[in-house]
């Protein structure tokens, strides 16, 4: 019990409890600026539905606050994969979201057989694959094979980018 | 629609589900599907997630039929992955590693096996046999449901996803409104209005429910995956090919045969889909056995009837969503959204309207089913490989795929960037024990509720009465009423016996 931050720390979950908060306030906000009366038809308008969510999820942010307090904690999600005894690696987390919109950058640019197989290698190193020769091949064997299933054989437009011009 | 009818609409179903190319879209399905139900950290609804854009190329008869195969083919996998490996990854395989992993462990890891494939096999046919038995009467019945109907059902889906599933009723509903707030980004449907797009041209579309389910399902799951990635993962145990000898069969067909019962009628409703008809089918089962006393140790009953229960509950959860248009899991939400992105609504007109389609989707239902018990049985040796996959692949493929696909939908990179966003909520809620499918549901099933409840409302000139002037609808919030009260009439009850026994200790939770 010294300091604030181990409090916080113990109670994490007041950070869900703000999101929902937010998102109450955003969509209240929102209703609170519409101009409803241009075109309202029937006696239930497009301003009911936003209104009534928006104070479920003041309440529902209220209620579960509550909750934490008195000792309430949701049950992280277990699985194959997961071993919820290691501390979160949050660095891992950051770096994928980072090389996913490192993706949404370069795709328009590049085409998507590049910035594709470019994503697939980044995601496998941070998630700690370091076969230099194996991950680029399957990389780009997997980047161009559903550019082709995609583009050519389900008829779906997709950015292939100067390196398929010249292919 | 009499039974001969529907007969003979299966058999022009067949027809269609046996030409060579749906042929060859169920067996793709059924094969991504095993593969799926495999592969740790991917569940059916992922797959069924990731595959939506693919079916922007193939025409909606096509897309179904690959779809029920990885419906059906993701239960077969899943019990696979539990037995060999004891982390099931989805709720519905959770019973099979209580009793397949210790009979794997003891070395009749292929009895364990052949009792749950035979046990989806005998639980998917007999679960679409009821399916077709059931689901065009119940479309009949359905075809007079109004607005105010509609609407209750819905509510009463919202409900029981969100009080039913996981141990807590506000992180369910928490879940349930980020679905919803979702749901309405947009123009709104009667009137035009834009709705929290905050000026964005790209928002006035609304957020593609491809982009909400891959978000939720692949990137959040990839991403919490990431946070806490299990350095060494589990060897799986070795095993041979899946045989099951007199002895077995003679304590498995009773099962076998149990499980549907159990499994069909919780799949059509909005309970979670086969979590608790597995449970239910096991302490059944356990309660019938004469071998009680191996139950934990590696019964074969334990794996055979909450198998069974499992695939039959997929069929249950079919004719829900097929005749009213009723998502009750996540697959089937998901389905449900490709449903609409062809135009299509489910509901009771759709045995009417789209005839050929529904029937070829339960003929193939059948079709896949014989497939994937002649892919199970001599192939589980191979399957199994696929639990040695490097994790670093299958995560950054998951990835990779989740951004195609969503790329796929509008060629527009603020949809990524939405992508990701929606991904790391989908994190937080996986890290906070909020449930993934009340989000889901609100975001799918949200506007079509908002617009049942105006037009009912329209009806009555908005009266709030409007909701409640069908002895149906009231019945439905009856139900409401009592799902939400349960929990407080349980916690009196507890108090009175307590009072009524004292001294005696009750056991809480």
């Amino acid at each position: 019990m010294t300091g604030i931050r181990p409090w916080l720390r113990e109670r994490s979950e007041l950070g869900v409890c703000a999101l929902l908060l937010v998102l109450g306030a955003l969509v209240l906000g929102d209703v609170l600026t519409m101009d409803v009366d241009i075109e309202q038809r029937g006696p239930v308008g497009p301003t009911t539905m936003p209104t009534v969510v928006g104070v479920a999820l003041l309440v529902v942010a209220a209620l579960l606050a509550v909750d934490v307090l008195r000792g309430g904690r949701g049950e992280a999600e277990g699985g194959e994969d997961i071993d919820l005894a290691a501390p979160g690696d949050w660095r891992t987390v950051l770096l994928l979201a980072g090389v996913f919109l490192g993706n949404a950058v370069l795709i328009e640019p590049l085409g998507l057989p590049a910035s594709g197989a470019l994503m697939f290698w980044g995601s496998a190193w941070v998630l700690g694959s370091r076969a230099y020769h194996r991950d680029p091949l399957i990389a780009a064997v997997l980047s161009v094979a559903t550019y082709v299933l995609f583009d050519s054989l389900l008829g779906i437009p997709l950015p292939g980018g100067p390196l398929m011009e010249v292919l | 629609m009499d039974m001969a009818n529907s007969l003979s609409s299966l058999v022009d179903g067949f027809g269609t589900a046996l030409s060579p190319g749906n042929v060859m879209w169920a067996a793709l399905g059924v094969l991504l599907g095993t593969a799926i139900g495999v592969l740790p950290g991917i569940g059916p609804a992922m797959a069924v997630a990731l595959l939506l854009p693919v079916t922007y190329g193939l025409d909606p008869t096509a897309a179904f039929i690959m779809f029920a195969g990885i419906y059906y083919g993701g239960m077969f996998g899943g019990s696979t992955t539990s037995i060999l490996l004891n982390t099931p990854g989805e709720t519905a395989a959770v019973v099979a590693a209580l009793e397949g992993h210790p009979m794997a462990r003891s070395g009749r890891g292929a009895q364990a096996l052949a009792a749950a494939a035979i046990g989806h096999f005998a639980g998917g046919m007999i679960g679409t046999i009821l399916l077709v038995v059931l689901a065009p009467t119940i479309a009949e019945w359905a075809v007079d449901m109004g607005a105010a109907d509609y609407f209750a059902i819905m509510v009463l889906a919202f409900v029981a996803v969100t009080s039913v599933l996981g141990n807590s009723r506000v992180r369910g509903f928490a879940s349930l409104l980020i679905g919803l707030t979702i749901g309405m980004v947009g123009l709104d449907a009667l009137t035009g209005q834009q709705r929290l797009t905050f000026d964005v041209l790209q928002l006035a579309d609304g957020i593609d429910v491809v982009i909400v389910a891959v978000g939720l399902f692949a990137i959040g799951e990839a991403l919490w995956v990431a946070l806490h990635l299990r350095r060494r993962p589990d060897r799986p145990i070795p095993v041979g090919r899946p045989w099951l000898g007199r002895a077995e069969l003679r304590r498995t067909w009773k099962p076998w045969l149990r499980g549907p019962l159990i499994g069909f009628p919780f799949g059509a409703i909005p309970a979670g889909g086969a979590e608790i008809p597995t449970f239910l089918s096991y302490a059944t089962e356990k309660r019938l056995s004469r071998h009680r006393d191996e139950f934990g140790k590696g019964a074969i009953e334990g794996v055979a009837g909450p198998e069974s229960a499992a695939s039959a509950s997929a069929a249950g959860t079919l004719a829900s969503m097929l005749t009213l248009g009723l998502p009750t899991t996540a697959v089937a939400a998901v389905m449900l959204a490709a449903f609409q992105s062809y135009g299509i609504q489910p509901g009771p007109l759709l045995f009417e309207r789209e005839s050929e389609l529904v029937w070829a989707l339960i003929a193939s239902l059948f079709v896949g089913m014989a497939m994937l018990l002649v892919l199970n049985l001599p192939l589980a040796p191979i399957w199994a490989k696929l639990l040695r996959v490097p994790r670093p692949y299958l995560y950054a493929g998951i990835l990779f795929f989740a951004a195609v696909g969503a790329y796929a939908v509008g060629g527009e990179t603020l949809d990524l960037v939405i992508l990701l966003i929606i991904g790391l909520v989908g994190l937080l809620m996986r890290r906070y024990g909020l449930p993934v499918l009340p989000a889901v549901l609100g975001a799918i099933l949200g506007p079509a509720a908002e617009l049942q409840m105006r037009r009912a409302l329209q009806i009555s000139d908005g009266s709030v009465s409007g909701l409640f002037d069908t002895p149906f609808s009231v019945g439905v919030y009856a139900l409401i009423a009592a799902i939400v009260a349960w929990p407080l009439v349980r916690r009196v009850l507890r108090r009175v016996r307590r009072r009524a026994t004292p001294g005696a200790r009750v056991p809480r939770g």
